[in-house]
């Protein structure tokens, strides 16, 4: 998916070895990589891998506190529910940001592999764009709920709701700021095979956020109206 | 407010105990520290340790903050068993309620978060790209950040001693106890950041370790090829990525509850304390087996090295491990069979716990089967070893005994549990860490332990720990509770003077094996490895050199077989030479780089500030972490290059050791 960074990715386009199918047990063949007979993977194959290991571990923690708004998403202690204090429109909107900016972040690994700088930052910024408008809905929903008295300290289940979504929110922002400093990074010093493997990271985690804002959706939002 | 909470009112002078172990420890400090600068160490500590991402120096590091803190944890294991033994009819003992909570609650804090955890991460850091055949691990800069990390939670913990306290609350803080309402201090605090923050370093740790052993081996090197101790890690490390995210989410809202005024874990406004016990102990019970599956893949490889065979049942071995990977998360509830869960939640997890024991049962008949015929050696990685399976046997049928909900009712949180899980970590992890420590020392350092001090440790060792939890096991039975500050029971006290007795035989074997070290340092040319493979063995990390290359192989290996090098030293000794001379090439290896040590140091400040409230400092600690970021991000070049002479003088230096060595058993049997 992006260019050829190195002799290994060359070879892989004329046989892929972790093709479906190949070798005696349908995965990979012992020639592959990482399978025994091919010695150590390639970089690019090693850091992704990595990644996605760290993605789970990370999702690991989200389940964490899904388990915990789940068991606590009817402590309400006599304050407000779900179903009073959810905006429809906004939550849509919210969602609609985060897909669109999924999307924009594919383009933009797409304009990566063709090489071109101008067409990554563009839609890497609007990425980030979406990202930021995302994040200003949620803290605005967070700072009218507060003022409404229904902060985290109202009630377990609103203990466990801005939790749940404010690490949601938290990993947006941090993703924001990695993604602010890759721009500069691509900007200054073009896509350096490091820098191409750290945006293949990138939309990894990005797409990974978006998985995890449908189980937010779901579980705290959609089943939140019914109350 | 500047700063925080802080005070001079956090300097405990009112208590003599802190003040003068705190003395100690600062005196020492600062006459290691006060040395190194007079002899000039500096440029080379920076440049060989501190800024290293060499997996084999990460390792050593790793290991050595292990048995500094096993110590550590050893002076707080003494001051309970005194005061136990003192405290009883009239007498108070010498250590007030609030402090003895404390010290037992820092004594399983850092005897498993880092004491056991950094000495295991160690041995794996180090051994486990040498038996793999290559030449680190698949982050190296990420292997040091998280390493210092490490550091940075050990440096909080001690750092509480003198300044604020820490917690009360045990080692693991169960909620509602460790709330503000009922902790209003900094103990709490200093207890969540400091885990956090060498959470996360073990949390990178093992996803590098996972991805190392999964993408990274040397050609031929295919799954079950893979020496025990790779997989064992490989296991464990699969539970780190598993299971310490659920310790950082728990850990997570205690903090939001002790912060921000949530209630997850409160007695009011609908916050549910049961979820914290369930909670950090779905990431409890697998940690036990983080600690003791690398521990097994010690022994795995010490006692087939000292039988001279190859491992009996290696595959059943291999199942056995994944087994207890996946079952380790289906019995947390043992721990709190008493939360009244119900009778059939607690069969399903008394069985799942009974049934767990099948698969180190299986182990246990493997390493008796692969002594069984076998040549056996006793040096004291053996003998630590023989230990091992015998303590392990006995402490595995007292947890099985504990497994049953109804006995556990009777024995849930007495001095029996406390002997049991003592008995299985002590004599499975520790002994396990011992065994590792004096079986790879002459591969890290490229001389051997002094053995006659090694088995003068052993003894009293393996004598004092049967004898110090023999006796807790019998109070245990007898009704006594744990953690207790004062013993009202007088038919107890026999028993706890005994358990006394037991921890200074401990202390012979703990300063024995400190002589052991002095002893081997002193005596380092007569015990120097030339060969490399100082125990006969039969994994790929003893066909380099001791200590090995900072590249480890001058040419990767090529793996025929399993027990590569165990044939191709059978080859060379029938054969009466060595394989032709390789081809050498240049090697790419990564620089070193401070980003782990700056990273930490900037942890270290967030942390500081976090636990006193000074949130200015903490504010700009995060600045100072995104900027060490930046700038590793930003650096030019990440590899050097190591020419084709400096591989080759190495590479022929070590062959030239092997052929006089051939040369010198020739006409021996083989």
């Amino acid at each position: 998916m992006s260019a050829p960074a190195a002799p290994e990715a060359a070879r892989s386009d004329r046989h892929d070895p972790y093709a479906l199918g190949r070798g005696g047990h349908g995965g990979g063949g012992h020639e592959a990589t990482g399978h025994g007979e091919g010695g150590p993977a390639p970089k690019r194959t090693v850091v992704a891998y990595g990644f996605w290991i760290y993605l789970l571990s990370d999702i690991v923690m989200f389940s964490g506190f899904f388990a915990a708004y789940a068991v606590l998403s009817g402590e309400t202690a006599g304050g407000p529910t779900g179903a009073q204090i959810f905006g429809r429109g906004r939550v849509a909107i919210e969602t609609l940001c985060l897909l669109l900016s999924s999307y924009t972040c594919g383009l933009g690994s797409i304009a990566a592999t063709r090489g071109s700088r101008p067409a990554t930052l563009g839609w890497l910024a609007a990425t980030g764009v979406l990202g930021a408008l995302f994040l200003g809905i949620e803290l605005q929903e967070f700072a009218e709920l507060v003022n409404e008295g229904a902060g985290p300290q109202r009630s377990a289940f609103l203990s466990s709701f801005f939790a749940l979504v404010g690490l949601h929110g938290l990993h947006i922002g941090v993703g924001l700021l990695w993604l602010a400093t890759m721009m500069a990074q691509i900007w200054l010093k073009g896509f350096r095979p490091n820098v191409q493997r750290r945006l293949m990271c990138f939309n990894l985690f990005w797409h990974a956020l978006d998985i995890i804002w449908i189980g937010v959706f779901s579980i705290v939002y959609l089943l939140g109206y019914r109350g | 407010m500047m700063l925080g909470k802080l005070d001079w009112s956090a300097i405990p002078i009112d208590q003599p105990i802190p003040l003068i172990a705190a003395a100690v420890v600062m005196i020492g400090m600062l006459g290691v520290l006060g040395w190194v600068t007079k002899r000039g160490y500096w440029p080379y500590l920076w440049r060989e340790w501190i800024t290293s991402v060499d997996h084999k120096r990460i390792g050593v590091l790793y290991t050595m903050l292990g048995i500094l803190m096993l110590v550590r944890g050893f002076i707080d294991a003494i001051m309970m068993r005194t005061q136990q033994s003192l405290a009883t009819g009239g007498s108070p003992g010498y250590l007030p309620p609030e402090h003895y909570d404390q010290i037992f609650s820092a004594h399983g804090t850092i005897m498993i978060f880092f004491g056991a955890m950094p000495f295991v991460i160690g041995l794996m850091n180090f051994v486990v790209p040498l038996q793999l055949g290559v030449r680190d691990v698949a982050f190296p800069t990420l292997n040091s950040v998280s390493f210092w990390l490490t550091a940075s939670g050990a440096l909080l913990v001690n750092v509480s001693l003198v300044i604020g306290e820490f917690a009360r609350t045990g080692w693991l803080p169960y909620a509602p106890l460790s709330e503000t309402t009922y902790s209003p201090g900094v103990g709490v605090d200093y207890y969540l950041w400091a885990i956090q923050i060498s959470g996360v370093g073990t949390l990178m740790s093992g996803i590098n370790l996972v991805t190392t052993i999964l993408k990274i081996r040397a050609p031929g090197m295919s799954y079950f090829r893979m020496p025990m101790f790779c997989w064992t890690a490989l296991g464990s490390n699969m539970l780190i990525v598993a299971a310490f995210p659920i310790l950082t989410a728990t850990l997570a809202m205690l903090t939001l509850d002790r912060y921000g005024g949530f209630h997850f874990f409160t007695n009011e406004a609908g916050g549910n304390m049961m979820m914290f016990v369930n909670l950090i102990w779905a990431w409890g019970h697998p940690e036990v087996y983080i600690l003791i599956l690398p521990a097994f893949g010690i022994f795995s490889e010490v006692i087939s090295t000292f039988s001279g065979k190859p491992l009996f049942g290696y595959r059943s071995m291999v199942a056995a491990t994944l087994f207890i990977v996946v079952v380790s998360f289906f019995v947390w509830l043992h721990h709190f069979f008493t939360m009244g869960a119900g009778a059939d939640v607690n069969a399903f997890f008394g069985i799942a716990t009974s049934i767990i024991a099948v698969g180190t049962g299986v182990k246990i008949y493997n390493w008796l089967f692969t002594m069984y015929g076998g040549r056996i050696r006793y040096p004291t990685p053996m003998l630590w070893s023989m230990a091992f399976l015998v303590m392990f046997v006995i402490g595995g049928m007292t947890g099985v005994l504990l497994a049953v909900p109804p006995a556990d009712f009777m024995l849930h949180n007495s001095m029996f549990l406390v002997a049991h899980f003592h008995n299985v970590i002590v004599g499975g992890v520790v002994f396990g860490a011992f065994a590792g420590y004096t079986f790879w020392f002459p591969k890290a350092f490229g001389f051997q332990l002094d053995e006659r001090w090694g088995k003068i440790a052993f003894w009293p060792s393996i004598g004092g720990f049967v004898l110090t939890f023999g006796a807790l096991y019998v109070v245990g039975l007898e009704g006594m509770t744990r953690r207790l500050q004062h013993v009202e029971v007088q038919e107890w006290v026999p028993w706890l003077h005994v358990a006394l007795l037991g921890v200074g035989f401990m202390m012979i074997g703990v300063a024995a094996q400190i002589v052991q070290l002095v002893v081997s340092i002193r005596d380092r040319e007569r015990l120097r490895d030339v060969t490399g493979d100082p125990w006969d063995g039969r994994s790929l990390e003893w066909s380099t050199a001791s200590p090995p290359p900072f590249f480890n192989f001058a040419v990767q290996p090529d793996v025929h077989g399993e027990e590569v090098y165990w044939g191709i030293k059978q080859r060379a000794i029938d054969e009466q030479r060595l394989g032709p001379e390789p081809e050498y090439a240049p090697i790419e290896m990564p620089r070193n780089t401070p980003t782990g040590f700056i990273t930490a140091f900037f942890a270290t400040l967030i942390g500081f500030a976090l636990i006193w409230h000074i949130w200015w400092l903490a504010a700009l600690g995060f600045v100072g972490a995104y900027a060490t970021f930046v700038a590793f991000a930003w650096r030019e070049e990440e590899d050097y290059e190591v020419s084709v002479d400096e591989v080759a003088s190495f590479d022929r230096a070590r062959r030239a050791a092997r052929a006089a060595w051939l040369a010198e058993r020739d006409g021996q049997p083989t």
